[in-house]
Formats: C-alpha cells, structure tokens, sequence
C-alpha cells in the first residue's frame, strides 16, 4: 500500500509524468481494446466512401483508398505497440545477456563481444535492415519485423551493460556471494538485475520508441509488411497518394499527431521511470 | 607520441573490421533470398519479345549473371565483389538500365552530405554552447524554457518532424516548396540565383533535422555540463573570482568536449539514416530518395549499392573523428 501511495504522491509531484501517462494510455486503449471493435478489417480498400472529411459516421474521415481513418488508426498503434515491444525486448535481452557475461568474465570472449559490438554500433543498422527487408519485399510479418529490429539493435545495450556489471563486480558482495559458491548464472540473476533494472525498465521504453521509429523509416521506403497496418504504411501510402496536394489532410495528420504523442508520451515515461526508481534523483 | 600512434592504430583496425563485416553481409544478404535478381530482369525483357529464342535467352541470362557479378562459386563471387568496390563499380542500374549504379550515387551524394555534415555540425556546434551555458546556468528560467523545448523535441523521428513542418510551412502558411532541391526547369550552375534556389529549398529540410538533433544534443551536452560542474577544478575557479561567462567557455564545455566527440561518432550512422527519410518526404534529390526509387522499382543492385556506399561513407567518417580526437584530448598525447 505505501508503494501505491508513494507512486501517487510521485504523481502528483510531476504533472509532466501524470500527462505522459494519460497520452501512453490513450493510445494504449486505442489499440488494445477499441481495435476488438472495428466493424470490418480496416486494411482492405475501398469499405469506405473515398476521401470524406470527418464527421460522425467516420470519426477521423476516410482515405482516398475507401478505408475508415480512425479504425485504421487503432490497428496502426497495436501492430506499431508489437512491433516496438518485441525489437526492444529482443534486442535488451541480446544486450543484458551478452553484455553481463562480457563484463562479468572479461578476457578473451570480452575482448571479442567488445570487437564486434563496436563495429556494429558504426554500421548502420537500418542499412543493414533495408537490405534484408529489399531481399525479402513483401514477405515480412508484423512479429517477424519486430524480432528482425531486435535482432539488429543490441550492440547500445551491450556497452550499457557491460560497463554496468564492470562497476558491480568491483563492489563487495560480489566477493560474499562467490565465496558462497553462487554460479555465474545465478549472480547475474540475483545479484547484478536488480541493481540494473532501472536503467532495463527506462532503456526498455526508449528502444521501444527506437523500434517503432525504425518500422516507419522501413515503411516510409515501401519495405514494411506494407499489407499491414501500422504507423508507418499509414504514413507511406498517405504520402504516395499525396494526401496534402489532394486535400486530405486527415488522412496524414492522423498518424502524425499520434506517432508524435506517443513518441513524446514514452518518452516522458521513460525519464519519470528512470527518476521514480531511482531515489537519489527523486530528492533532487 | 607512442600514445597517439597507438590510438590510432586501434582506430584503423576498427574502422578495416567495420568496412570488412559491412561490405561482407552485403555481399550474403541478398544471395540468402530466394528471388533470383538476374531471373526478375530476364522475365522484364522477355515480355516484352513475341519470340523467345531459347539460345539467345541463355546468352542473355549468361551475360546478366555476368554483370550482377552471379558467375562462378560463391568463393569467386566474393573476390569479384571485392573486386568491384576497390574500383567502384557497382555494374548498371535497372531501372536506368546501362547507366552506371556509381553515376547515380555520385549524383546524389552532394546533395545528402552537404546537407547532413552543414546541420550536423551546426547544430553540435551551437548546443555545446548552449547546452553548456544551460547546463551551468540550470536554475535560470531560460535554461529551463530550452530544457522544455528540448524533450519535447528530442523523441521525434526527423521525418515526423520533416511532415509537421511540410504540414504548417508549405500546406497551411504556403512559404516554402512543398519538396524538391531545386525549382523545374532550373539548370544546375555556380550562378546567384541557383543557389539562392538550392538554398530556399533547403530551408525546411535543414530545419527537420537541427530541430531534432537540437533535442538530444542539447540534453546529453547539459547533463554533460551540470555533472562537471561540481568538479574540484570549476569550484577553484569560482573561488578565484573568474568571471562566469569564461568558466563556462574555458574551463567546463572544453571538458564536456571529449565524450561529445565520441557520442557524434555514435549517432552518425543514425542521423545520416533519418535523414534519408527524411528526404523522401521533401522530394531531397539525394541518396534518401535515390533508394525510395530504387526500392519502388526493385532496382537491386542500385539498393546494394547505396547500402554499401553508406556503410562506408558513416565508417570512415566515424573514423575521421576519431583521428581528430587526440586533438581534442591532450592526454593521448601525453601518454
């Protein structure tokens, strides 16, 4: 109960955090719960009359491809949510895992990890993602996008890590639980996560805004699961079908405004996080 | 001096292992899909023939492997892929089909780089400065207006913001160009009015992206400032009574310097990336909206092309900054 009443009067201290958390809500709603209830698949064309601004029969307007804006809208957010959940968590757990055994057990395979892990913090990586994308055009599912991002994003986390186990190794109950004969496995599981989990938790949202920006830089180039709806192939066919030059411009405000609330939404979230779990920040 | 040919040294072994492991995975990428680029072109050309001689159709399929560089084991492809960067010819592109994939690259490259390197270090250049006053300064009420500005920015993909300004600049307040580098009809020359032309319609792509990286680069500098700020040696000179304004300047943002140094090598590879979303939505005519093209066409060997160009243009720039960063930090020097 005390931690409940700790987060609200932590709240209540920061308006900032309290608005991230309504915006984040928002669209978390708009995608999870309104989604269950669009009348027909929003992805196919012309259910719709084409190009109708909005009204009360369709809420956020229609597009020239006789979709609903609004319901193509809260599929965009839950398949982006996906795609963001799964190359953050994909690409933390590649960096948490590799990055405390290099920190941990230095030497050779430190060196190494170190190696590679610096080189593929230079590549850049969405070059490297457009090229699998370009190779596999079309074919690319909304899960499969998101474990691909994951898979590309973990040299950051790596160097994170590492030089957060590097510290801990140093402190002192590193030397009680090895002389309590603790395996490796179970000092980085029980000893170092929660000292590391308040930069997980925050470093958790701020991939997640990465992910999701790099499914619109893929859709923007036409190399998303472009059948799909998401943020990014929102944005893509409204800016092939000209949507400003033609008027339309619900049809690429949408998806805009609420990229850029959630964006800035997480964001606030992650920086409220990082202070709530970190006490010494709080006081300040 | 050891220390700095040491640094050095390390540098480039770096910078060879990042160009060997880059133009290796774009060699083994595309030859992991299942589509055959050479039988894409073929089945283009053959329909547009009423008769298919099955001879000539495999001297054509023999000379397309040839030049797709598809010829032989993978072991000859790869020293012929090899071969092909050392001399910089990437074989023609499909869609302009003998033009060469290098002309086009070359053609765009002005564009992106001019653009990209003017904002980048515009905007490194000025939030040092500014950061680092706020940083120092971060109880002033002004300090705070631009910490405001700058998380509120800062999460924002460049392209979101290139939309949002293309929205409120050229849709509601139609002052600048909807898109495009340069005005039709307007003929690439050194005179006045071009580049008053070229410099208009960079206005709003400029803008994207030093708004943007104002946001980060403004928060890592002040964070950056107000750590180093509670430092022994800025207290000493606090008590010297040496005037604020050369506090700042002299003794903490030439401190902050070094890990901003180090952070601009990081994030290259990720602005020149926005970027090239970036100018999709301007119609840029640069690399960004060479591969939007190239993509939209299936042009593979332009997409390889760009990626590998890419890859090497962001090592070696990432590698220029690190050969500058002994001057930078004088105790490479001294080591």
């Amino acid at each position: 109960m005390s931690a409940y009443r700790e987060f609200i009067v932590f709240l209540k201290r920061r308006k900032t955090f309290l608005l991230g958390l309504i915006l984040f809500s928002i669209c978390l709603v708009l995608g999870f719960l309104i989604s269950l209830f669009a009348p027909y698949d929003p992805r196919r064309w012309f259910t719709t009359p084409i190009g109708r601004p909005p009204s009360l029969n369709y809420l956020l307007g229609t597009t020239a491809l006789g979709q609903d804006v609004f319901w193509l809208l809260a599929w965009s957010l839950r398949n982006s949510f996906i795609i963001g959940v799964l190359g953050s968590s994909v690409g933390l757990i590649i960096g948490i895992v590799v990055g405390s055994l290099a920190g941990y057990r230095g030497g050779l395979f430190d060196r190494i990890a170190m190696m590679v892990t610096d080189t593929f913090l230079v590549i850049p990586n969405i070059m490297i993602l457009i090229l699998i994308a370009s190779v596999l055009k079309g074919q690319l599912s909304i899960p499969l996008l998101g474990i691909l991002i994951g898979l590309l994003t973990w040299s950051m986390p790596i160097r994170n890590v590492r030089s957060m186990i590097l510290s801990l190794r140093e402190r002192e109950f590193t030397q009680i639980a090895l002389f309590s004969n603790m395996s490796t496995i179970s000092i980085l599981f029980k000893e170092y996560l929660p000292h590391i989990f308040p930069w997980v938790s925050s470093a958790f949202i701020n991939r997640m805004i990465m992910s999701m920006g790099m499914e619109i830089t893929l859709a923007i180039f036409g190399l998303s699961s472009m059948d799909e709806a998401t943020l990014g192939t929102m944005l893509h066919w409204a800016l092939k079908f000209q949507a400003l030059f033609t008027g339309l411009w619900w049809w690429i405000l949408t998806p805009i405004i609420f990229s850029i609330a959630l964006f800035i939404s997480l964001y606030i979230l992650s920086i409220g996080l990082s202070e709530y779990l970190n006490p010494r920040a709080r006081l300040r | 001096m050891i220390g700095v040919k040491a640094y050095i040294a390390s540098r480039l072994i770096v910078f060879f292992i990042v160009v060997y492991i880059g133009v290796t995975l774009c060699f083994i990428l595309p030859r992991l899909s299942p589509i055959n680029p050479v039988e894409t072109v073929l089945s283009r050309y053959l329909a547009y023939l009423d008769y298919q001689d099955p001879t000539e159709v495999e001297y054509l399929r023999n000379t397309l492997m040839e030049i797709y560089g598809l010829k032989g084991s993978l072991l000859e492809q790869y020293i012929g892929f090899w071969k092909r960067i050392v001399v910089g010819d990437f074989g023609p592109s499909l869609i302009l089909f003998p033009t060469p994939v290098s002309k086009l690259i070359g053609d765009s490259i002005p564009w992106t780089v001019g653009l990209l390197s003017t904002c980048t270090l515009f905007s490194w250049l000025t939030t040092n400065i500014i950061g680092g006053f706020a940083g120092y300064f971060s109880n002033r009420r002004w300090a705070k207006a631009f910490s405001v500005f700058a998380i509120t920015v800062h999460p924002i993909p460049y392209y979101i913001m290139a939309l949002v300004l293309v929205f409120l600049f050229s849709y509601l307040i139609p002052i600048f160009p909807m898109g495009g580098g340069i005005s039709m009809g307007v003929k690439l020359s050194l005179s006045f009015e071009v580049i008053v032309d070229i410099l208009y319609h960079s206005i709003l792509p400029a803008l994207s992206l030093i708004i943007v990286s104002y946001g980060g680069e403004f928060i890592t500098m002040r964070a950056l400032t107000i750590n180093t700020k509670t430092e022994d040696y800025v207290q000493f000179a606090e008590s010297l009574g040496i005037p604020k304004r050369r506090i700042v300047l002299k003794y903490v943002i030439r401190n902050c310097l070094l890990p901003r140094v180090t952070g601009l090598a990081i994030s290259l590879g990720g602005i020149f990336t926005g970027a090239l979303a970036m100018e999709v939505i301007f119609t840029y005519p640069g690399l960004g909206m060479l591969l939007y093209n190239a993509v939209l066409n299936g042009d593979y060997n332009l997409i390889m092309g760009i990626c590998i160009y890419s890859i090497l243009g962001i090592a070696f720039a990432a590698l220029l900054l690190d050969l500058l960063y002994p001057l930078v930090d004088p105790r490479i020097r001294y080591r």
